[in-house]
């Protein structure tokens, strides 16, 4: 069949399960005074519609920072407003001033659900039919498949969809898609103009900067800083400087305004971290509580530090050998040590890193299991649950994944030939791996039913949380340290007939 | 998890596509459903906490009993797994309850039956022979059929969101089918005579099978110029019909007959007064009588030529059930839609009477008749446009002439299924649905008789 057809019916499969998941109840449905991330967006639009520009980011009478202040960058700003008239021209109730807070109705569910259902369409759902037609060396199948496993990834879906948290990731991460696709395809331009749009869409995009810096310096490089290198460089440094100052224009015409919104969207003032996140930081705190012991500001220099330090290598390689695969694990690697050394991490983070390494069973379920018990509060087990067995029945079927052990599909050749040069009896690395590989599903699988099932003992009420951050991060750390070897012994001459990513 | 490995392990497709498909029923539960649900939830009830003397006669809800004894049992028994989810639910004075738990347990009911529907067709495909060449995967008519019969959209959106229990029942009519194909004559008949026991629907198709059974069955050889030959007439084998037939409806209908019920049962079975015309119009032959008797009377109105005093009130077009008059064409009988309905049948049974060509022409003769008694039965439900769609999924894997005609019958079967789920959070649904399953089967169908797809059918499309 032709791949049009075949393309198509996994989009509109992709659009079916997003839509119903979405009439599942969302974040703070019915909570008073606070409610939820739903109602933040609903808020937003309230603001961005009735309010000036120079007053969105400050605190007012009209605009209490403290009920979600705006803390995105100014392009969510502007979606919301777009997002607004369309509201206004439907029913203005939804986002008058000040009466509309907490409104909730059937009409503007649907209404706010398919703004993102719409978001999605116009700009993820191409960037990830695109990436699949362009990637290189595999079938038309297999280009399919990986579409159809993108595309169900629970973890996106079961955010923008069903919890309603800090909506529209779809938008920031199809930008970033984009992006890649435009950056490997040696559309230079566009794609570093994609990625500053992500930038500018949601801040945590940041995690995805190094590796593109990286990428973009190390082919200047390569075509030489003398001639088209240093051209290209100024065509990057112009389109990136043109892109933020067309998204910032309105606050850059004082001070004041850029730095209160950098304010925003950078809030140094809360600690190392919040609330049960799978960060080092969090299961350090097990055995140490740091977060009590040292003071605020090398709290953060330390962070600083270990992040660098974890994300070094990898970016030094990628300057000196650019390379496309070089680029797609690169940003893996980053954003994990982003997300697992950094100051105030978010635990939906890890949908950056998740983005780039769609196709590895294991972040996956590690992301669900560290999603579970915010998903449990609103009560989207069934759809969890669901989303999560199609996932990884449309992985296991289009991939086969558990007959790809050898040594060579697990990309840990070199690396064990040269360690093998120093211990001859090395030779176990991937009997080792899917070892590892199944202990961790298991421990999480356990975990997972845990959770749902038994209820914590008293004098430890957090437990199953910490363990699901800990075993999290154990997970994680061996990712990192997984991608880490593959970059790094990484030769060029190899030649993959599969690629993962 | 065990089935999972199992279907990652053996690269089973079929598998992938029932797990496929269960899960996207899953993720309908929350959707709208009709008042269906709330007639299953008090024959749940009534099953279960009256005897059943009281069954055909209890009216506490307007919902009352109206399927065969079969399905009443079988609500009998899912009753009693319902005490474990909300006992509530089974008390006949709770009108309209549906609380979560109620509605996750007739849900997961629904999906947990059509078990039944998968195993059907799983056996279907075995009757369909594979091209020989070795071809890819998704090219096979094999997959084809089952992507066309498992991820129906017609029966996704009856059952799973509309809320029926066609799923396990139209399992029965394709397992027979394929008993048929797989020359299980008795078997097949079984299951057909517990199946018009579990709803008396297939009574529409019950011709095709008597004719059938009756003229390649009983008559175990032809001349060879394939008429009857008079002489093989076998006996044994219309007793044993026979007698299958009758313990079936013995099974079900003999306890009704030993308490004196049996006029009661039928007259819930067939209630002829309900009218010609369902609330909302089957598209069907009478849709279009209606409508021409509605235009004329507006014109005759207009020219006065008709006497306003003399027009009912009522009309037709007002959603209700109720019997009402013609006002300038004559007005329609049951009998007289019986009739039109033997009439548009008789060529087909004819043609399986004096030019048998085995299961498949028996099929087509089911077909047809599935179709006429649509287009011309008495108080039809829209619902009933699957009863042709199904059986006709399996000619259009194997003929290029079929396929054509299948894809025209499934595409304006199904958007005429579209009023039935009205929402507005639904319709994103359907429509993407539709769109999946239409845009699948055209391709499917098309790739695979890529060579022969030039045939101009009736309604003037041209396939190339």
């Amino acid at each position: 069949m032709e791949k049009w057809y075949l393309m198509t019916i996994v989009v509109l499969i992709g659009l079916t399960v997003r839509w119903t998941v979405s009439l599942n109840s969302y974040s703070g449905a019915g909570k008073p005074p606070m409610f939820g991330d739903y109602e933040a967006q609903r808020h937003w639009q309230e603001i961005t519609f009735n309010l000036p520009v120079k007053q969105w980011y400050f605190n007012s009478s009209d605009n209490n920072l403290q009920y979600w202040g705006l803390d995105y960058p100014p392009l969510t700003a502007y979606h919301s407003l777009l997002c607004a008239y369309v509201a206004k021209f439907i029913n203005p109730d939804w986002i008058a001033l000040h009466t509309s807070r907490g409104y909730e109705s059937q009409a503007h569910k649907l209404f706010m659900r398919t703004t993102v259902l719409i978001a999605d369409l116009l700009i993820y759902i191409p960037a990830v039919v695109l990436y699949c037609c362009c990637l290189k060396d595999i079938s038309t199948k297999k280009k399919i498949a990986n579409a159809l496993c993108i595309l169900l990834y629970p973890g996106l879906i079961l955010i923008d969809y069903g919890h309603f948290q800090n909506i529209y990731n779809s938008v920031s991460l199809g930008f970033a898609l984009w992006g890649v696709l435009g950056v490997s395809c040696d559309w230079d331009l566009l794609g570093s103009l994609a990625f500053c749009l992500a930038i500018n869409y949601k801040q945590m995009e940041l995690y995805h900067s190094l590796p593109f810096f990286c990428f973009l310096l190390g082919k200047c490089f390569k075509k030489g800083l003398k001639g088209k290198g240093f051209v290209l460089l100024v065509k990057l440094a112009c389109t990136v400087v043109a892109s933020f100052i067309l998204c910032w224009l309105p606050f850059f015409t004082e001070r004041e305004q850029t730095l209160q919104v950098l304010r925003r969207l950078f809030p140094v003032d809360r600690g190392l971290f919040e609330d049960k996140v799978a960060n080092i930081w969090c299961s350090f705190n097990v055995f140490l509580k740091i977060r009590d012991i040292l003071p605020r500001h090398i709290q953060l220099i330390m962070s600083f530090c270990f992040t660098f330090l974890s994300l070094l290598p990898a970016c030094i390689k990628l300057i000196l050998q650019p390379s496309s695969k070089g680029f797609k694990f690169t940003l893996v690697s980053c954003a994990l040590s982003f997300f697992l050394f950094s100051f105030q991490v978010h635990e939906k983070s890890i949908l950056l890193v998740s983005l780039p390494v769609c196709l590895v069973l294991i972040i996956p379920i590690s992301i669900y299991l560290h999603l579970l018990p915010l998903l449990l509060k609103d009560e989207l087990l069934m759809p969890s649950v669901v989303t999560t067995m199609a996932f990884f029945i449309a992985c296991v079927t289009s991939f086969s994944i558990f007959e790809k052990t050898s040594e060579e599909e697990l990309r840990v050749k070199s690396f064990s030939i040269s360690v093998r040069k120093y211990l001859p009896c090395f030779t176990f690395l991937s009997r080792m791996i899917q070892y590892l590989f199944l202990i961790s599903v298991i421990t999480m699988v356990l975990l997972m039913l845990m959770t749902v099932t038994l209820d914590p003992p008293q004098k430890l009420p957090d437990l199953f949380s910490v363990l699901v951050c800990f075993v999290s991060c154990l997970n994680f750390l061996f990712f990192l340290v997984y991608f880490n070897i593959i970059i790094m012994w990484d030769s060029k001459s190899g030649r993959n007939q599969k690629k993962i990513t | 998890m065990a089935a999972l490995t199992i279907a990652a392990g053996t690269g089973n497709w079929f598998s992938a596509l029932a797990l496929g498909v269960t899960l996207l029923k899953c993720l309908l539960i929350p959707t709208y459903h009709s008042t269906d649900f709330e007639v299953h939830r008090n024959w749940l009830a009534i099953t279960h906490s009256l005897p059943i003397s009281q069954w055909y006669y209890e009216a506490t809800s307007e919902w009352t009993l109206d399927y065969p004894p079969f399905f009443a049992w079988f609500e009998y028994i899912l009753s009693h797994v319902a005490k474990y989810f909300d006992q509530e639910m089974l008390n006949v004075r709770n009108l309209n309850y549906s609380s979560s738990r109620t509605l996750l347990f007739q849900r997961f009911s629904v999906i947990f039956m059509d078990v039944l529907f998968v195993y059907a067709v799983h056996e279907c495909c075995k009757c369909i022979d594979g091209k020989k060449v070795g071809k890819e995967l998704t090219e096979k008519p094999k997959f084809i059929l089952s992507v066309l019969l498992l991820w129906n959209f017609g029966l996704l959106i009856v059952d799973h969101i509309h809320f029926q229990y066609n799923g396990f029942l139209f399992g029965l009519m394709l397992l027979s089918i394929a008993r048929l194909f797989q020359k299980r004559h008795m078997e097949g008949a079984f299951l057909f005579a517990v199946l018009l026991h579990f709803k008396h629907i297939y009574l529409y198709v019950a011709p095709a099978y008597g004719v059938y059974l009756l003229r390649s069955y009983c008559f175990t050889a032809n001349k060879p110029d394939g008429s009857i030959r008079w002489n093989s007439f076998s006996f044994v084998r219309v007793i044993s019909l026979g007698l299958v037939v009758f313990l079936v409806s013995a099974l079900s209908l003999g306890p009704f007959l030993a308490l004196n019920q049996l006029p009661q049962v039928f007259s819930r079975l067939f209630p002829f007064k309900r009218g010609l015309c369902h609330a909302y119009w089957a598209p069907n032959f009478w849709a279009l009588y209606n409508a021409l008797d509605k235009v004329l009377s507006v014109i005759g109105l207009k020219l006065k030529f008709l006497d306003p005093n003399n027009i009912p009130k009522a009309s037709m077009t007002s959603g209700l059930v109720q019997q009402f008059q013609h006002t300038v064409l004559p007005s329609v009988t049951p009998l007289a839609t019986l009739i039109c309905t033997l009439i548009a049948i008789l060529p087909s049974i004819f043609c399986l009477w004096f030019k048998p060509q085995g299961p498949r022409g028996f099929l087509r003769c089911l077909t047809l008749c599935a179709l006429s008694s649509f287009m011309f039965g008495w108080h039809v439900h829209e619902k009933a446009i699957l009863l042709a769609i199904l059986p006709m999924s399996l000619l259009s894997v194997q003929k290029a002439g079929d396929a054509s005609i299948f894809l025209i019958l499934t595409t304006t079967g199904h958007y005429s299924l579209f009023p039935l789920l009205f929402t507005a959070p639904e319709l994103p649904i359907k429509i993407l649905l539709m769109l999946l399953f239409t845009i699948y089967s055209i391709s499917s169908l098309k790739t695979l008789f890529r060579q022969s797809f030039t045939v101009v059918t009736q309604a003037g499309v041209q396939w190339h």
